[in-house]
């Protein structure tokens, strides 16, 4: 039995950094993990994924379509992007703020965060879905960047990310960051219930 | 042995250091750049690394030193092997005395790439034996492997993982220690070292007669394997395919035996009888070239068995791109006759925004562009781009890249049309790095050959697009060291060019003075932009519309492009979380509305 986990956004977002926590916390208890990310032009303002897998029998870094178990999207677009790979019953967690794409700008093909998060209230087979305000959360937050680890204190704390609890997270993020930053990530990591 | 949470490129690079490396070298491409940074990082102090001036440089160095007996690592992707090939022709003809990987990463998709070339391919046609490893834990241990065999051989050896192995985590289990290789030196030998036709005609025989005893040694190499399975129908495949196949063949209750293939050439050729000869149908599920498939269709051939092959050349595995999970899946399924779930797919989801690749915000590149575009305006010209991160120059609204060919290209292209339409004024842009790595024999070429043409250097004093390595112009070595700058300038006076103008573009009126002025002067003209990359020198203010004066004629918006500038509710307003600063959009706007305020970082 393997948990999959989906993050996306776009390019900058700060994706690679929260999978490779979730990684770290999943080594921690010894559990086997791979993952496959974005590295590249596509960083550059494009939509970026990873593919995040925890099990002893994984093989591939990639995830089929219909097997993830959660998607953390960084951005409501993104998020909906990537809904064919999550499977019946799977859990949400999304940003609702759009980035538009300098092309959005240029020809006024803007799409609002609404759009994507109303479709995503209707759909049936998302289990759980949170939808997170992010504007104002990185607000309260105090930092722009914070918004990677908002959402997954969300993901952990309602215990989506399988044997990983709330405290691994924490413990990985400890060990990750400069340790003037811990307590602006912990903030960010309690914000959402 | 120590588990670590590894890239597959870092894995590589342990694999390597673990093996002996005494040298490596190299030139970034995305997506083998981060072998060579990772051995940087981790390396004792007396293997040396380099990031050399182009691929061909970066082989003849390790040729060099392999030459002596070292153990040498070079690293590039596909596109990096083209310009790597005249040396790597030869040298196996001249063979090695120690231990030679030709690191080359493929990128099927392509994902950043110019092409879908297949390394594997390129190793029949050079003769030199091919690795080709299926997870990031194979490709450490297969690394080690490989170092190795061509010890043994006296032969450089590929090495060629895809992107997906690059650019996959993975837990990694790591050698608590490493081997120790101390290079005997260089002998003089000319009959050994000197290529001449007596020795190209007596080594190709040797050669073709070592390639075949080297395919029954991959006959029994462990990473070649068979899987059996219950069915006489097969697969044969390779790298990240087999992981997807492997995943797909979990949850089959029937599953058809697999032929694992580690070393497409020369290829395991005893071993792949083995597989054929009790089989029906084998399906070949392979990225880029149908390399595994002609192979088992010249077994059958040579051996005349029945079996049918089928893959890219009976259509069964679709031509170009990725295999991804569910392309797998979806070939597995078709060969074995067996229908898949079709999951519902929602009809009333909403449109997706498309999201190209653009320059960033606060780039100097775009100012540069700009300039031009400002410049020439109503002229007939053209604007030969190049490889970096200016190839997203051609994005609207900028539109400034009519040619994009390879790695300095450019300069060239801009001659040749130049010589068919001697009315069109001829740019050509090229960024410092490229400039280094091979823009300047074009730009030899137009003065000797008495072009007329303006040569447009985007100086921004790194090699941005894969992750900021130094270069010749930075002053900067991998070992660490500070060295003499390669000064663009002087380079271009030293070829003879006299009108060289170095200007800020990011002071918008004077660069398109200057561009006017350069553009209406006749013969070879240089122009270089200097500006640094705005990741890596980040201004301490950002930009900000002032609400009250904007008066929503959204020039900003059409103008340049900039992701930093965005609709919000209807009007124009700054990202402050993207915007650098640059304050190209505040010397554009028409009603003086966009001044920048001081932020802390």
């Amino acid at each position: 039995m393997s948990t999959n986990i989906v993050l996306c956004g776009v390019g900058g977002q700060g994706t690679v950094l929260a999978s490779k926590l979730v990684a770290a916390a999943a080594m921690n208890k010894g559990m086997k993990v791979m993952s496959a990310e974005t590295i590249g032009m596509a960083q550059k303002g494009g939509s970026v994924f990873s593919h995040l897998r925890i099990g002893d029998d994984v093989v591939s870094p990639l995830i089929g379509e219909g097997e993830a178990d959660l998607i953390i999207g960084f951005e409501p677009s993104e998020t909906v992007r990537m809904l064919p790979f999550l499977k019946k019953g799977g859990a949400v967690i999304t940003s609702d703020r759009p980035v538009m794409p300098v092309t959005a700008a240029l020809v006024g093909s803007d799409y609002k965060g609404s759009d994507m998060t109303d479709y995503l209230r209707s759909l049936d087979i998302i289990s759980s879905l949170k939808v997170v305000d992010t504007e104002k959360a990185v607000k309260d937050i105090g930092n722009p960047k914070a918004m990677n680890m908002i959402l997954l204190g969300a993901a952990s704390k309602n215990g989506f990310l399988g044997n990983i609890t709330h405290q691994d997270i924490i413990e990985a993020m400890k060990a990750k960051v400069k340790p003037e930053f811990v307590e602006m990530n912990i903030r960010a990591l309690e914000y959402v219930d | 042995m120590a588990q670590e949470f590894l890239m597959g490129n870092e894995a590589i690079a342990k694999g390597a250091i673990a093996a002996g490396l005494n040298l490596v070298a190299g030139y970034p491409g995305t997506p083998s750049t981060e072998v060579l940074e990772t051995v940087a990082k981790f390396r004792d102090d007396d293997v040396y690394v380099e990031w050399s001036v182009n691929e061909k440089a970066a082989m003849e160095v390790a040729a060099g030193a392999a030459y002596c007996g070292a153990n040498v690592m070079v690293t590039m992707k596909q596109v990096g092997l083209n310009v790597a090939s005249d040396p790597l022709m030869s040298l196996e003809y001249v063979g090695i005395k120690g231990a030679m990987v030709v690191m080359v990463a493929d990128d099927p998709g392509p994902i950043s790439s110019q092409t879908e070339q297949d390394t594997r391919t390129f190793a029949m046609f050079s003769k030199i034996p091919c690795f080709d490893p299926s997870s990031p834990q194979e490709a450490y241990d297969m690394i080690i492997e490989a170092f190795a065999f061509s010890r043994k051989h006296k032969t450089p050896v590929f090495f060629r993982p895809t992107t997906r192995i690059c650019h996959a985590y993975s837990s990694v289990k790591v050698a608590d220690e490493i081997f120790v290789n101390k290079p005997e030196g260089f002998i003089k030998d000319s009959k050994r070292w000197v290529i001449f036709p007596k020795l190209s005609n007596r080594n190709h025989a040797l050669i073709e007669e070592r390639n075949r005893k080297i395919s029954d040694e991959f006959s029994s190499y462990e990473r070649n394997k068979i899987i059996d399975g219950d069915l006489k129908l097969g697969i044969a495949t390779h790298g990240i395919s087999y992981a997807n196949t492997v995943e797909t063949l979990k949850s089959l209750k029937n599953k058809p035996s697999v032929l694992k293939i580690s070393t497409p050439f020369p290829f395991p050729e005893k071993l792949a009888y083995e597989f054929l000869k009790d089989k029906k149908e084998v399906l070949c599920i392979e990225e880029l070239d149908p390399v595994i498939e002609r192979a088992l269709i010249s077994v059958c051939g040579k051996y005349g068995l029945k079996t049918v092959i089928r893959g890219k050349m009976t259509d069964d595995v679709k031509l170009s791109g990725e295999n991804l999970r569910d392309d797998v899946k979806h070939q597995i399924y078709a060969f074995l006759g067996l229908k898949e779930d079709k999951s519902s797919k929602a009809d009333n989801a909403p449109e997706l925004p498309v999201r190209p690749p653009v320059l960033c915000a606060g780039c100097p590149h775009r100012a540069s562009f700009y300039a031009v575009k400002k410049a020439m305006k109503g002229q007939k010209t053209l604007f030969a781009g190049d490889i970096g991160c200016y190839t997203l120059g051609n994005a609207m609204p900028l539109d400034m890249c009519d040619t994009c060919l390879c790695m300095g290209a450019g300069v060239n292209i801009a001659q040749g049309v130049g010589r068919i339409e001697p009315n069109t004024k001829c740019f050509a842009f090229v960024g410092d790095s490229t400039f280094f790595a091979s823009a300047i024999t074009g730009a030899v070429n137009a003065v000797y050959n008495g072009a007329d043409m303006t040569l447009v250097i985007l100086d921004n004093s790194t090699t941005a697009m894969t992750g900021h390595q130094p270069h010749p112009g930075t002053g900067k070595t991998m070992m660490g060291e500070i060295t003499a700058k390669v000064d663009i300038k002087k380079v271009l006076e030293g070829i003879g060019i006299s009108d060289i103008a170095v200007i800020d573009p990011l002071k918008l009126d004077d660069a398109v003075e200057t561009v006017k002025e350069m553009a209406s002067r006749k013969g070879v003209k240089a122009i270089i932009f200097s500006s640094p990359c705005a990741m890596i020198f980040r201004p301490q203010n950002v930009c900000k519309v002032d609400t009250d004066k904007c008066v929503d004629c959204r020039m900003c918006v059409k103008e340049i492009g900039c992701p930093g500038i965005v609709i919000k509710d209807g009007r124009v307003v700054i990202d402050s979380s993207l915007c650098n600063g640059c304050g190209l959009c505040s010397q554009i706007c028409p009603a003086d509305a966009i001044g920048s305020e001081v932020i802390t970082r």
